[in-house]
C-alpha cells in the first residue's frame, strides 16, 4: 500500500546518486528488501515507471533483492534462517532452544545502480 | 559502445524520511517534549485509548495529539471536546504519516506549553510501520477480536514497536485467542517489547497503561542534560 511513497523516495536517492555520478541514464536499480518488510514488487517497478517519466531514470528495472529474516539463539548466540510468519515455534538450528530473536530481514536498501 | 558504469549506493531508501525523523527526535528533545506514535488496525481502540489517557492525565501534563486516521474528524473533535489542543492532518487517503507530515503538524502546535504529544496513527498495520515519524516511542494496538496471529501476518510493526497493548481483553472469555501464543510470537520478533493488557471499555489495565507513560514522560524529561529547554 505504501508502495508509491517508499518509490517516491527511492527516485530521489536514485536521481541524486545517478548526478552525483555524471550519469546521463539509469539502466538499472538494485534493492535489497528484508523479508520482514511488506513491499509488492511489481508495484515498485509500474510507479518508478511512472514517477521516473522525463527523468534521467526513466525506463531503468528495479531489481529487488530479498533478504532473509535471521533468528539468533540466546543460548548458544548461532544465527540462522527462520520464517517469521510461521505459526510453529521457532527454535535454534543447532541446539533447538525457543530462545530465539530476530536480528536481521528489515533492511530497505538502495544497493547499487547501473548508469551510462 | 556505451559503457555501462555500476555506482554503489548502499543507501536506505527511505534516507530523506529518516533525516527529517532524526531532526524532529532531535528538536523535541530540546524541547523536553515527549512523542509518542500510536499505530493499530481500524477500530482497535486508539482514540478510545487516547480518551481515557487525557481524562487521567490532562491534569498532570500537558497533551496534544495529531490526528492521522483517514476520517479524523470525529476522533479530533473528541480530543478538542477534552480540552486538548489537536492537529488534524488531512492525508488525503494516504495509508501512513511520515516525518514531513508531523513536521507540518508540529508548526501548528506550541511546543513550549507542552509535555506529551501523541499521534494517532492511520489505522493500518503494514504502512505506518515503516515510516519513523520522529517519535520517541512506538507503540502498537492489538486488539483480541483480531486474533492473537498478527504478529505471523505483520511481523514488521511487532518488531519495530517498543509496547504491545493488548485491548480489548473484556472479549477474551469464550474467545480462542491465545495471550500466551501471543506473548511468544510477538518476543520473537521483539525480544525488548513491553506487553500492556487491558480494556478500555471496563478499565481493567488501564491503570498499567498509565503508569507507563507516567514513567516514560518524567523519564524522558530525566534524561535530558540540563534539563528542557523552554523558549519563554
Amino acid at each position: 500500500m505504501h508502495e508509491l511513497a517508499v518509490t517516491e523516495s527511492l527516485l530521489q536517492v536514485v536521481l541524486r546518486h545517478a548526478r552525483a555520478g555524471g550519469a546521463s541514464k539509469v539502466v538499472s536499480v538494485g534493492l535489497r528488501i528484508g523479508e520482514v518488510s511488506d513491499l509488492v514488487d511489481e508495484w515498485v517497478q509500474r510507479y518508478f515507471d511512472h514517477l521516473s517519466r522525463g527523468t534521467i531514470a526513466e525506463g531503468a528495472v528495479i531489481r529487488i533483492e530479498r533478504s532473509p529474516a535471521m533468528f539468533r539463539c540466546g543460548a548458544c548466540g548461532h544465527s540462522f534462517p527462520a520464517d517469521p510468519r510461521t505459526r510453529e515455534e521457532i527454535r535454534c538450528a543447532l541446539c533447538a532452544s525457543e530462545e530465539t530473536a530476530l536480528v536481521s530481514g528489515r533492511e530497505y536498501l538502495v544497493q547499487q545502480i547501473e548508469v551510462i | 559502445m556505451v559503457e555501462i558504469r555500476l555506482i554503489e549506493v548502499r543507501e536506505e531508501i527511505l534516507a530523506e524520511n529518516q533525516q527529517e525523523a532524526g531532526d524532529i527526535r532531535a528538536e523535541l528533545r530540546r524541547r523536553g517534549v515527549y512523542m509518542l506514535n500510536l499505530m493499530s488496525s481500524p477500530g482497535s481502540g486508539k482514540t478510545s485509548l487516547i480518551l481515557r489517557t487525557l481524562r487521567e492525565l490532562k491534569n498532570t501534563f500537558r497533551f496534544a495529539v495529531i490526528e492521522g486516521d483517514i476520517d479524523a474528524v470525529v476522533d479530533a473533535e473528541k480530543v478538542v471536546g477534552e480540552g486538548i489542543p489537536a492537529v488534524q492532518i488531512r492525508t488525503g487517503g494516504a495509508c501512513h504519516l511520515d516525518a514531513p507530515m508531523i513536521a507540518a503538524a508540529l508548526k501548528e502546535l506550541d511546543l513550549a506549553a507542552l509535555d506529551c504529544i501523541i499521534i494517532e496513527n492511520v489505522g493500518n498495520l503494514v504502512c505506518p510501520a515503516e515510516f519513523d515519524t520522529g517519535a520517541e516511542r512506538k507503540a502498537v494496538i492489538l486488539s483480541v477480536p483480531e486474533g492473537d496471529d498478527k504478529p505471523l501476518k505483520y511481523p514488521l510493526i511487532f518488531s519495530v514497536c517498543d509496547l504491545l497493548v493488548v485491548n480489548k481483553i473484556d472479549y477474551l472469555e469464550g474467545s480462542d485467542f491465545n495471550p500466551e501464543a501471543l506473548k511468544e510470537r510477538v518476543l520473537r520478533l521483539n525480544p525488548g517489547m513491553r506487553i500492556l493488557a487491558l480494556s478500555c471499555r471496563t478499565g481493567e489495565g488501564v491503570s498499567d497503561w498509565i503508569r507507563w507513560l507516567t514513567d516514560e514522560i518524567s523519564a524522558f524529561r530525566k534524561g535530558m542534560a540540563g534539563g528542557p529547554v523552554k523558549d519563554r
